[in-house]
């Protein structure tokens, strides 16, 4: 019973972080239909940033919150210097540039920070907390948590807000939504600004536990692409819930079948409900309106 | 990178057509190493050692009245990339001596180029397949991972127990060290118990240390990987609270693991050369002299802690070097036949003797045990 609470504990500690990173791509998906390939990027910026900052000498939220508006500003100039320019590209074209600005910003990391492995200390101390003979680390709850607040934050945000509206409007049909009156350029500057910031605020909750280097970022997109497909592209809901049931069939594969299959054994699962249900678990099913 | 290469390239052969000067022969030593990329802890430090040697090279001399030209090229661990450098180191810019190769997969893509070239290659990787069957014109100077699980094991046992949990990542490295730790294990009179693995992206092996914890009669945890996984084990065998001695392997050793592993580190146990604990040896030891003095020069020279895995380039440049010097020519055959008498060499992973049945040298005295203390490493004798 204590081994299925440990496989459990380790698949939701795996899984917040893939939940984590499937949970940035849902805005600038939402906004423009467009995979940003550069979401792990994001993830690694947050990592490093507060690395470095913190090793500079400023206190850990201080450095957490320089993390997250350094970012932003990146994904904020990630959309005006090369997405905004691109007008009119069709969406391949826009993941394609998605695609060199990952490998842009991973040259830049290694020359701007180091090629080191880095970690910062944990938020509430490396005690692992004892729950029927099963344990767990205070910062595999600081992810969980962080996860549920950004998903509810996303949830509102979509469902109650009216930016949150437009932004569902420009990806529906950006002419009309321009002939609406909304300004679909800040719409996609703030849907890569937001997408950024949420993608740094995983990297600083993950980076205690996985450890960050200038390079953390591509695994940490696939499977995080892979949760997102699997709950659905677009939908918060099934980012959370893709997220967390990958790193659960992982720990769960790890531990009671083989270790070598873990991976093997995910993407399986992602195949067979890919093929079922083409959009994911909670993704609405696209339907050209006349 | 290769641009700059490329530039300087056009720039020396500028200088020479305007100088054309008789006396300026030069001694080119090829190289390529992982200087960027997942292996770039590896060549980075091999890269910039050997920079360092040259220079200090040059500037007493030279090696028998020529000076020394390094043509280096960054393969980024790259097995593809290590090839295409290989033929170009041979076919253009017709090295005498190739160093490099920093990881095993990148060494054997470009072996059968300098075979059939005939130019001496000493690589820096660590897998035993390098020199195991014996090829004429390969060499290497890192301990194997086989020799790695020779002294972890003869640890074990010396400490009594003798029933082993594996566990190993699924990288080049991790993988080569498990078959190598597996194979050795019968006659080393210990029993691998649980036989677990893990990704090279993993953030949580909790289950397979679990798994490990329950198998039967299981006495300490050996772990075979390097990069972030080891940390990662260590902190968690830590987290379930598993109190059996844990071993790493030599691919952890240096500073950063101690740093990313923090408190979990304690009492961590790895089979590493003297390097890492140069100032720690004491005055009697043969080694000592030579690591203080690398170690000194390295940090001095590029204001970083020194690691092994530059000391692995230290070596394999100044047997090329001492080889080149007896051999009283550049010549390639000459090279090589001199680097397979090298005796008695006293180099950074301990003393070498090649012959012509063992193109590594070195036997298990070699590596010493360290163990984690106070966040600091310390001999275990």
């Amino acid at each position: 019973m204590s081994e299925l609470l440990q496989f459990t504990f380790s698949g939701l500690t795996v899984g917040a972080v893939y939940a984590l990173v499937a949970l940035g791509f849902t805005i600038i998906y939402n906004a423009s239909g467009v995979v940003n390939f550069a979401q792990g990027e994001f993830v690694m910026l947050g990592g490093m940033i507060t690395v470095f900052a913190h090793a500079a000498g400023a206190p850990l939220p201080a450095a957490a919150a320089l993390a997250v508006v350094a970012t932003a500003a990146v994904g904020i100039l990630l959309n005006k210097l090369a997405i905004e320019r691109a007008r009119g590209a069709s969406v391949v074209t826009l993941i394609i540039i998605t695609i060199g600005a990952s490998i842009f910003l991973r040259g830049a990391a290694q020359l701007g920070f180091d090629k080191q492995l880095h970690r910062f200390p944990s938020f509430s101390g490396d005690d692992p907390i004892a729950i029927g003979g099963a344990t767990i680390l205070p910062q595999s709850l600081w992810m969980l948590f962080g996860a549920a607040v950004v998903f509810a934050g996303l949830y509102l945000f979509f469902t109650r807000s009216l930016t949150g509206k437009a932004v569902l409007a420009t990806a529906n049909n950006k002419l009309a939504a321009q002939l609406v009156g909304i300004d679909t350029d800040f719409v996609m500057a703030l849907s890569f600004g937001l997408s950024a910031a949420i993608g740094a605020l995983a990297g600083i909750l993950a980076t205690p536990i996985t450890l960050t280097s200038y390079d953390a970022g591509t695994a940490l997109a696939l499977k995080g692409f892979a949760a997102a497909m699997l709950g659905g592209m677009g939908n918060p809901f099934g980012a959370l819930v893709g997220g967390l049931l990958v790193g659960l069939i992982e720990a769960m594969t790890a531990g009671y079948l083989s270790s070598d299959y873990k991976d093997a054994a995910a993407f399986v699962v992602i195949l067979a409900v890919l093929f079922a249900m083409p959009q994911g678990l909670f993704g609405k099913s696209a339907q050209e309106r006349v | 990178m290769k641009k700059s290469i490329l530039l300087s390239l056009t720039a020396a052969a500028a200088l020479a057509v305007g100088l054309a000067g008789p006396a300026d022969a030069e001694i080119k030593i090829g190289s390529t190493l992982a200087v960027t990329g997942g292996a770039s802890f590896l060549g980075d430090p091999e890269a910039k050692t050997l920079k360092m040697l040259v220079d200090q090279v040059n500037a007493a001399g030279g090696v028998n009245g020529e000076k020394l030209e390094l043509v280096q090229y960054d393969d980024g661990g790259n097995p593809n990339k290590a090839r295409t450098f290989a033929t170009r180191l041979v076919e253009d810019d017709e090295v005498v001596a190739v160093i490099g190769g920093s990881t095993t997969g990148a060494t054997m893509a470009m072996i059968p180029v300098f075979e059939e070239a005939k130019i001496p290659f000493i690589s820096l990787a660590g897998a035993v397949v390098i020199i195991d069957p014996v090829k004429k014109w390969v060499f290497k100077t890192p301990h194997t991972d086989r020799m790695a699980c020779g002294k972890i094991f003869e640890d074990i046992r010396k400490r009594g127990l003798s029933k082993v949990g594996l566990i190993s990542g699924t990288g080049g490295f991790g993988k080569s060290m498990r078959q190598q730790c597996l194979d050795v294990a019968g006659s080393a009179g210990v029993e691998i118990v649980a036989d677990e693995t893990y990704g090279p992206d993993d953030a949580d092996v909790t289950p397979q240390l679990t798994k490990i914890k329950n198998a039967p009669g299981v006495q300490a945890i050996l772990n075979a990987g390097f990069g972030q996984g080891p940390a990662i084990v260590t902190r968690n065998v830590r987290q379930l609270g598993i109190a059996l001695p844990l071993y790493q392997s030599h691919g952890v050793a240096s500073k950063s693991f101690i740093e990313l592993a923090g408190e979990a580190a304690e009492g961590v146990r790895l089979p590493a050369s003297a390097l890492l604990v140069a100032d720690k040896l004491p005055d009697s030891d043969p080694q000592k002299e030579v690591v203080v003095g690398y170690k000194a020069a390295y940090e001095k020279a590029t204001g970083q802690p020194v690691s092994t895995f530059g000391g692995h380039a230290y070596d394999a440049f100044q047997m090329l070097v001492a080889a080149m010097k007896k051999a009283g020519s550049a010549k390639p055959a000459a090279v090589r036949d001199a680097i397979e008498q090298t005796k008695g060499f006293m180099g950074t992973a301990g003393v070498v003797n090649m012959s012509a049945t063992d193109h590594l040298g070195l036997d298990l005295t070699a590596f010493r045990m360290l163990e984690i203390r106070k966040g600091d490493w310390a001999l275990v004798e």
